[in-house]
């Protein structure tokens, strides 16, 4: 599981999409695309983006749900909390503690 | 040469008819029988009645209904047409109920919207840089 999140977050790419699903939940296949062309002039294959949506949903950073005729992606950051949780979580009262 | 005609193709005509004249606002150009149940329908922007027209087509061909649902499921419009204002157009379609699946986006100078036909389509509205 680790594996596959810190595999997902590896890529610039993959990075962006998930900036632009921060930006907005639930958008289809079509307007992530429209996004990464449009704003950040990535010139990428629907494939591709399909590919990297695909290493994101394995590693649970993305879920897609069906409405109807419609499949809209969605940003869960859940697993991002096990990064702040493995280096981070014994440091956060830390500072105060220490403080003489 | 000129592109004179384009078209969607739609589940129900007389939906259609009524979806891209009440709500979009077109108005109907030519509407003839064809066959037992089909019409050559054709709809026109009221901006420019001698524009390019939008054709109704029936969808009754087998492979239009793979063709569309795998465009619709990934949000893909199948046309495009251009507006003054697509934030005010999005305000304006979804107060009559249209559904979108993509609201105003902003791309540089480019700004977006997708909506669904109720005929089987989904649709983009753009304002283009002047």
């Amino acid at each position: 599981m680790a594996d596959d999140l810190f595999k997902a977050l590896a890529d610039p790419t993959r990075r962006t999409i998930l900036d632009e699903l921060a930006e907005r939940s639930g958008q289809t296949l079509f307007e992530i695309c429209a996004r990464l062309s449009m704003k950040h002039q990535l010139g990428i294959s629907r494939q591709a983006v399909s590919q990297h949506l695909a290493v994101l949903e394995a590693a649970g950073l993305l879920e897609t749900r069906r409405e109807g005729r419609y499949k809209f992606h969605d940003l869960n950051t859940a697993p991002l909390r096990q990064i702040a949780e493995r280096w981070l979580a014994t440091d956060t009262s830390g500072p105060e503690e220490n403080t003489p | 040469m000129k592109i004179h005609l384009t078209s969607v193709f739609v589940d129900d005509q007389t939906k259609a008819l009524h979806f891209y004249t009440e709500i979009l606002g077109f108005v109907k150009k030519h509407d003839v029988p064809v066959g037992e149940t089909d019409r050559w329908l054709t709809v026109v922007s009221p901006d420019e009645p001698g524009g390019t027209e939008l054709l109704l087509e029936p969808a009754g061909h087998p492979a239009a209904k793979t063709y569309r649902d795998t465009l619709v499921t990934d949000g893909i419009p199948l046309a495009q047409f251009a507006v003054d204002d697509v934030k005010a157009e999005y305000e304006r379609l979804s107060g009559l109920g249209v559904r979108f699946t993509q609201e105003p986006l902003e791309m540089g100078p480019v700004t977006t919207a997708v909506f669904d036909d109720t005929c089987g389509n989904l649709i983009q509205i753009a304002t283009q840089p002047q």
